[in-house]
């Protein structure tokens, strides 16, 4: 058979083979979103995994393939995050706070993949969302507890470095301690790293020493101090109570599966991310929690705690974000 | 600032010396054997950090502490072997191989504990050294907690620097080490060899060094994290130079970079209205001050980062 097309066929056929990719997504937006997450540091450190964590549940509940490397260092970063695009990842997920600029140069070369970062600046194009992590809030109902248990009225926290992040979580807590201890005193510690339990256990040791009964443990390592000393402390992000009983009453728990569901659902609508999703780590979304074990606590302070989270959760109180640093 | 001064009567201060100073301590005692024999060891990092994974990892697979601050020693060896006969038989640079050292055990470390260990949310812990209790000893007003209330590896650090005073300075031992590290002919002429003097003090120091890093895990803190040496091993690097490579002055180094960390930590909670990073500086700073008064008058061995090569003049 001899083909001869007319001009008309290959007019149609060159738009058809145009059009294809784009059909192709749309083909294939019907089933899971495809994420790749660029993980700075190992998955296990605390704050990445709460991210790891969730996106692993919404792979198991079948809503995104899930993808990650991990350890990625700054100078390599943009690399990872290429090579997940041209891999077809429909949603490349990362944290751009040591590659802000790296990043958004990235996400304006590929249009069509959705970018979610976590950032210290705003979102950009129709692409490039940014997310914050909060878990102000539960971080204050801690500190309500917090201040119903102190003996001393001395409270102390311990930070990594004083990042917008980790200042308004210990204000949060102070001013939520503040609510049911008006005469409280406060310290602080930074102890210029991320990773140093050995520091962050002296810097809470020393705290002590100057009075602080309960502590705010920003950083792990807190509160084995605590726990030496025969102190309460409060846990960030995670769980500590198991790790710690009888020492870590509560915890500001963050939780990342509202973000996920809603970039998810901005994708498959084929809305644009480039957009604030800080808002779904807020209690109104689910983002965040308090756990405390109710053993370890007054009962009248937990009942004022549980009626201030209804009002958080209705939207009745806000609580105030403070990014200055705290002394 | 009566009450800054205050803090420098507590002995919960002076308790925090001794466990800042501990790692500190085995990790310059480490890099100054292997100087004195006159390798430079840029590997201690890596090794510190192999050394706080073995030394968990150990206790956490159903050995004891002491079975684990061994195995920790073992591994900072090997490592040590693998630098040594890098830079000592074939006498390639010592910076190159101990800063790949340092890559390559970090690496390894990691890589070892990921495939072993089980992650979730939270590292898993072991049992750590207890603080010991002494009778009547530990009981002392002020020196009591200071000095008899710490985990059993500080006493061995302190042992060790004892120790390793006395075969530098008083065994035949120590005496062809120390002329290794001044000038590696006259060792040969003794009919002794460098190459594997050189090697044994790299291996010696490497197992020290790693006992700082064990510290870490099985005193300090009881689970493991890729980044937790956080550049102590630098530090000992640095501090082997203030110490003029004498064990005696290692200690007293140890000790003073470990009282401007237990001070500033403190200082952070008295005085407010001073940026937190001013205070973090101030043990390195002052660390770097006082390099500058006494490394002026170091004896830094004559042969050190000269590699020795046999029948070469």
């Amino acid at each position: 058979m001899r083909i001869s097309p007319t001009r008309r066929t290959l007019l149609v056929g060159a738009a058809a083979t145009l059009a294809l990719p784009a059909y192709l997504r749309r083909a294939q937006a019907q089933g899971p979103v495809r994420v790749a997450a660029v993980h700075a540091s190992p998955v296990e450190n605390a704050w990445n995994s709460r991210i790891h964590l969730a996106m692993r549940a919404a792979a198991d509940a079948g809503l995104i393939t899930y993808d990650f490397s991990e350890g990625v260092s700054a100078t390599d970063y943009p690399r990872a995050m290429r090579q997940f695009a041209d891999a077809g990842a429909q949603l490349v997920w990362g944290e751009a706070y040591a590659v802000e600029r790296e990043a958004r140069e990235v996400a304006e070369d590929y249009p069509e993949t959705a970018f979610l970062m976590g950032s210290s600046g705003g979102p950009q194009g129709d692409n490039f969302g940014v997310f914050g992590t909060r878990n102000h809030e539960a971080a204050y109902l801690a500190g309500m507890l917090a201040g119903a248990m102190s003996e001393t009225g001395v409270f102390g926290s311990v930070g990594g470095y004083p990042i917008p992040e980790v200042n308004l979580l210990i204000n949060a807590y102070r001013f939520g301690v503040l609510e049911t201890k008006p005469d409280a005193r406060f310290l602080n510690g930074f102890i210029g790293a991320w990773f140093d339990p050995a520091r962050a256990k002296e810097a809470a040791i020393a705290q002590i020493d100057s009075g602080a009964d309960v502590l705010f443990g920003e950083r792990i390592g807190t509160a084995d101090g605590a726990e030496e000393r025969g102190v309460k402390a409060i846990g960030s992000l995670i769980d500590y109570t198991e790790r710690y009983p009888g020492t870590v009453f509560a915890n500001a728990i963050w939780h990342y599966d509202p973000t996920i569901a809603a970039i998810v659902a901005d994708i498959t609508a084929g809305n644009p991310v480039g957009r604030d999703y800080t808002e779904y780590s807020f209690m109104r979304h689910g983002g965040n929690a308090v756990i405390f074990s109710e053993d370890d606590v007054p009962a009248e302070a937990a009942a004022a705690m549980h009626a201030r989270r209804a009002e958080i959760e209705a939207g009745d109180f806000e609580v105030p974000i403070d990014e200055s640093e705290p002394a | 600032m009566t009450e800054a001064l205050e803090l420098l009567t507590t002995a919960s201060l002076w308790a925090s010396v001794l466990r800042i100073a501990t790692p500190l301590i085995f990790g310059v005692l480490g890099a100054l054997i292997c100087e004195r024999a006159g390798v430079l060891n840029l590997g201690i990092e890596g090794i510190m950090t192999m050394g706080a994974m073995v030394g968990w990892l150990t206790v956490y697979l159903g050995a004891d502490l002491w079975t684990g601050l061994a195995m920790a020693a073992v591994a900072g060896a090997a490592l040590g072997l693998l630098h040594a006969l890098l830079t000592v038989p074939l006498g390639l640079s010592q910076h190159v191989s101990g800063l790949g050292i340092t890559l390559f055990g970090s690496a390894l470390a990691y890589y070892l504990y990921r495939l072993i260990v089980e992650v979730g949310q939270l590292p898993p812990t072991i049992a750590r050294f207890p603080r010991l209790h002494i009778p009547v000893l530990s009981d002392l007003p002020f020196i009591g907690p200071v000095l008899f209330q710490q985990a059993a590896p500080t006493y061995l650090a302190l042992a060790a620097v004892v120790g390793l005073a006395w075969v530098l300075a008083r065994t035949p031992l120590g005496l062809a080490l120390r002329m290794t590290g001044e000038n590696p002919h006259a060792v040969e002429a003794q009919g002794l060899n460098p190459i594997a003097l050189r090697i044994g003090a790299v291996m010696a120091g490497s197992a020290l060094m790693a006992l700082g890093g064990a510290f870490l895990t099985t005193v300090a803190f009881n689970s493991f994290f890729p980044e937790m040496v956080q550049g102590r091993g630098w530090i000992c690097i640095a501090l082997v130079v203030f110490a003029s490579w004498r064990p005696g002055k290692a200690l007293l180094g140890a000790l003073l970079f470990a009282f401007f960390d237990a001070y500033q930590l403190r200082l952070q909670t008295v005085i407010d209205g001073v940026p937190y990073q001013l205070f973090l500086m101030a043990p390195y700073l002052l660390s770097i001050l006082a390099l500058v008064l006494v490394a002026r008058r170091a004896e830094v061995p004559a042969a050190l980062m000269a590699p020795w090569r046999r029948g070469e003049r």
